[in-house]
């Protein structure tokens, strides 16, 4: 049985493809990114365990790895997760009243998720957008130079696009 | 006209598209290196060019190249590092997302100059958009027979991946990048052995910025003498610098190397000035770990000679007095910015990306990270100062890898430039902490 969708299942093998004979341990980081797209966002320990069995690795080589970079979720999120630069060159052009003003739309303080499961509020460390901070990210969508009234349309952009999908 | 390599036709055309990039010359140097000339040849080009890897060490190419083991009877392999997550460092993204063809045509002419027929891009997986970007370039590039197996029919193949990470400032250090790479946590190698001779998969590995390896084919193109009559001395060449902060045009701008500092922040063809009227107060001229200049120090040298864009004008004066052109990462702060709350937004910074291997980085960034917010909340005292001093001092050349030095230096410069602003917060707590309070007991620096 696959644990993933057959379009995953595809991409999975064509990364595998790219290093060499024997190194598909290579693999575990953009695998870790499909699954937890395919998983709402966040990787269960089921789901670490499935990478595992799937690459061949000790479920701990996973968890290892999984717990080390910040851009894996261990724990369930919004379904839209605001991932916002909190680092210097942002800061001095308005990243912290952006932040603030974020946090207060939407009564949740960093980390934490909005009760209707909506959003959740990641802060980052530097994104590489200095020049057109402040800045969030929601999946690889930047969004740049903001301004309160364009979190205001980000924010209803992603209420209507889960209204449509719903 | 100042000389542009990486941006000359940025903007004429949508550089993304191969037929377009083949307009302007694109992919000759390949043509030209597996025609005319041997890999030792190219390695001999770099060298003499003077090209200096643009990642931050400012290491000589040609030499880091020449180290690789050709010996070990292992294939060799060329990585890319597009981690590129210096806090102020912007650049490699424009360069990737503006004109990917020349990366890919640096790499080609670079592996070949290695005899590594295998080259990964390792890109932080906050440029997800980008990876997009590279793999269609790649795919063109393959179809055009400038990658792939016999190039340009010649008996050198090469393939060319991309890899994501996912969020590790440590993973830009190079051996970290190849532990990250082989599917681990990012936790740096002792040194030696370098990657020339244990890299990637034990096997011989050069890591080069992607800056570095986009320079690559105009050297080839007009040569190494034609390259080094570019800048000034021993900084050859011209250099991206992603300007952010509170400048009036914010973005990536190639230089000659030797631009003046001021020229570079006043000038309307580069920054255009501070932005809404404010003063230029200080700037981390290199990414966020390089030592914070004052202002009267950006612009002059101690010696009072015009400060220059250059790995030496910038390193005038040691760091009493200097700081580093490092990756181009240039942070420029007007005279309302505190450099308390600034020293600790970094310091968080470092607190949450060391890798956690040695204890001075560890525990140091941390206790620094809670001193800082002591003093900026205003509840420290004098003695705080005295023990962040203290701690960075015990950081800086005790660790696996260089992040710990990176951690201390902008503490270190803070309090050696800013020690009356920390003071100042300690003295005057209720002062210092209303918020938009604004110090202006150093104005002698603002320029
Ligand atoms: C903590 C740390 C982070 C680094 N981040 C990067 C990075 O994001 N990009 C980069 O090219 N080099 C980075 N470097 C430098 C690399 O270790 C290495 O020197 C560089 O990739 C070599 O390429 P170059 O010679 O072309 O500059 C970093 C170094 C350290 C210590
Ligand atoms: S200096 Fe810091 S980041 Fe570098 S290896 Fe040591 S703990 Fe890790
Ligand atoms: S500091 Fe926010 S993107 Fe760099």
């Amino acid at each position: 049985m696959n644990p993933f969708s057959e379009k995953t299942m595809e991409q999975i093998a064509a990364i595998i493809k790219k290093y060499p004979e024997g190194k598909h341990k290579s693999a575990l980081l953009p695998v870790l990114h499909l699954a937890q797209r395919e998983r709402n966002g966040y990787l269960s320990v089921e789901t670490m365990n499935e990478v595992a069995a799937m690459l061949n690795l000790e479920p701990v080589e996973v968890y290892e790895v999984a717990t080390f970079y910040s851009m894996f979720n261990l724990q369930p999120v919004g379904r839209f997760v605001l991932e916002v630069c909190r680092t210097s060159p942002c800061c001095i052009v308005g990243g912290e009243q952006i932040m603030d003003y974020l946090k207060q739309k939407l009564s949740i303080s960093e980390g934490e998720t909005t009760p209707d499961g909506l959003f959740t509020i990641k802060p980052m460390e530097c994104l590489g957008s200095c020049g057109t901070g402040p800045v969030l990210q929601i999946l690889e969508k930047f969004y740049e130079n903001l301004t309160e009234a364009k979190i205001d349309e980000i924010i209803a952009d992603c209420k209507q696009q889960h209204a449509v999908l719903n | 006209m100042p000389q542009k390599i990486f941006l000359e036709h940025t903007g004429k055309a949508d550089l993304t598209q191969i037929e377009h990039y083949l307009k302007f010359g694109g992919y000759s140097s390949v043509a030209k290196a597996l025609n005319t000339l041997t890999p030792e040849e190219v390695v001999a080009e770099v060298k003499k060019s003077g090209l200096r890897g643009r990642g931050g060490a400012g290491f000589s190419t040609g030499m880091k190249w020449s180290f690789l083991d050709k010996k070990s009877g292992n294939p060799a392999y060329l990585v890319c590092n597009a981690d590129e997550s210096e806090p102020g460092t912007f650049k490699d993204r424009y360069l990737m997302e503006f004109n990917p063809h020349m990366l890919l045509e640096g790499m080609i002419v670079s592996a070949y100059a290695l005899a590594a027929n295998t080259a990964y891009i390792y890109i932080r997986g906050e440029y997800w958009y980008l990876i997009d970007i590279l793999e269609k370039a790649i795919a063109q590039a393959h179809a055009k027979g400038f990658l792939g197996k016999n190039i340009l029919g010649k008996p050198y193949s090469l393939e060319i991946y991309v890899h994501p990470g996912a969020g590790a400032y440590i993973c830009g250090e190079e051996t970290a990048l190849l532990e990250s790479l082989e599917g681990k946590r990012g936790n740096p190698r002792i040194k030696p052995p370098f990657p020339a001779v244990y890299g990637l998969y034990g096997c011989p590995t050069v890591v080069n910025n992607v800056e570095t390896l986009a320079a690559v084919p105009w050297i080839i193109n007009n040569g190494s003498a034609a390259y080094a009559t570019i800048g000034i001395g021993a900084s050859t060449g011209t250099k991206l610098i992603s300007a952010c902060g509170n400048v009036k045009k914010r973005g990536v701008y190639e230089i000659e190397l030797g631009l003046p500092v001021e020229e570079f922040i006043f000038s309307d063809e580069y920054c255009g000035g501070m932005a809404n009227g404010k003063k230029l107060k200080a700037c981390v001229p290199g990414g966020s770990s390089v030592p914070v200049l004052p202002a009267h120090l950006l612009l002059k040298t101690e010696k009072g000679e015009p400060r220059l864009l250059t790995y030496e004008s910038l390193a005038d004066g040691g760091f009493k007095t200097g700081s580093m052109l490092g990756s181009g990462g240039f942070i420029v702060y007007d005279h309302e910015q505190c450099m308390v709350r600034n020293t600790w937004n970094f310091t968080r910074f470092y607190r949450h990306e060391s890798c956690g291997q040695c204890s001075p980085c560890r525990e140091g960034t941390g206790w620094m990270e809670k001193i800082l917010y002591k003093i900026e909340t205003g509840k420290g005292n004098m003695a705080d100062i005295d023990l962040l001093w203290d701690i960075q001092r015990r950081i800086e050349g005790n660790t696996i890898c260089p992040l710990g030095d990176a951690a201390a230096w902008p503490v270190a410069s803070a309090i050696r430039h800013f020690r009356h602003e920390f003071e100042w917060h300690v003295t005057n707590p209720a002062e210092a902490t209303k918020p938009g309070a604004v110090y202006n007991g150093n104005l002698l620096s603002v320029v």
